[in-house]
């Protein structure tokens, strides 16, 4: 089943401060290349028939970001995409 | 007539009974108002309390937002209707626009949980002219989300406007900026708040005596509105 995916990420001049303590620890990893981390959220949404961008627009302005501080997109995905995301 | 103030709970509410209290030693009758009410009994003001309506989940208040309660409380205020939120009820103003900017999580990403001193700097409002400009007055503060972020626009708004209610003063507990602990909306009837004056209005078991100011401050603008 199709479904629509919302990212929301937090705006470029807005401080993320948990991006940034992940990407304080990486260094005790050893990766000593990452300039930085930010960190969003995506979700997921199945639309009982056929899936809806203008009304996944709108619930993600709505409820899913606030627009003061974080963006969003919307886009389509298969179903198989998600499996990708997990491996 | 004693004035009636509400207190909402919604799930995950903390400080609705301290807020209950507060406004009963200030001298008013709490009126509990429940997050699935349609309409809010008549109150004369409402105090939406700290916490963590609905887990938190996705932002801090804003699920809350959307309680069916709200929809009669934003109604309410843009009518004029004293409204002060505390801490998840700031985050809940937010959210719900009532007033601007957001509030993130503390830059330092701790929870902060200590008495705070403020300095009042706007005393026009529904909710603080019971206190004196400049006052500067002691309260807990107790919070994880609470660094204040705005467009810079906003921000110089809200100072031009006078319309920066606090600020936290010896040390920013959460790296909000321009040091902003309340605000409120261009009418003066809502005040968000991110310490506790509910936590602050008896000396078993505040700080201070200084938060019980927010609910005498209503009290008086109440009398002087007409009905």
């Amino acid at each position: 089943m199709p479904r629509v995916v919302v990212d929301v990420m937090l705006k470029p001049e807005i401080l993320d401060p948990q991006g940034q303590a992940v990407a304080n620890a990486l260094p005790r990893l050893g990766v000593s290349d990452v300039a930085s981390v930010r960190i969003g959220r995506r979700i997921e949404i199945e639309f009982t028939g056929e899936p809806d961008l203008d009304r996944a627009r709108e619930i993600a302005d709505k409820l899913l970001a606030n627009p003061v501080i974080e963006d969003f997109t919307v886009r389509v995905v298969e179903a198989d995409e998600t499996v990708d995301a997990h491996q | 007539m004693t004035a009636r103030v509400g207190v909402v709970t919604f799930p995950g509410s903390l400080d609705d009974g301290d807020a209950a209290r507060a406004v009963r030693i200030a001298g008013a009758e709490p009126v509990r108002l429940w997050h699935g009410d349609a309409e809010l009994h008549g109150v004369d003001a409402v105090v939406l309390p700290g916490g963590f309506s609905y887990g938190d989940y996705l932002r801090c208040g804003a699920i809350a937002r959307f309680a069916p309660v709200m929809e009669r409380v934003v109604d309410a205020a843009q009518g004029g209707l004293p409204v002060l939120g505390i801490c998840n009820g700031f985050q809940i103003l937010c959210e719900a626009h009532l007033l601007p900017g957001a509030l993130t999580r503390n830059q330092h990403l701790h929870f902060r949980n200590r008495d705070q001193v403020l300095r009042v700097e706007s005393t026009g409002t529904a909710w603080t002219n019971a206190f004196q400009a400049g006052q500067e007055i002691l309260i807990p503060v107790k919070n994880g989300e609470g660094c204040y972020v705005a467009d810079t626009a906003t921000l110089d708004e809200l100072e031009g406007e006078g319309r920066v209610v606090a600020r936290y003063v010896g040390g920013n507990p959460n790296g909000s900026q321009r040091d902003i602990a309340a605000i409120t909306n261009p009418a003066g009837n809502v005040v968000g708040i991110m310490p506790h004056p509910e936590h602050a209005v008896e000396a078993l078991t505040g700080p201070s005596l200084d938060g019980l100011g927010f609910f005498t401050s209503v009290l008086k603008h109440l009398v002087g509105t007409p009905a």
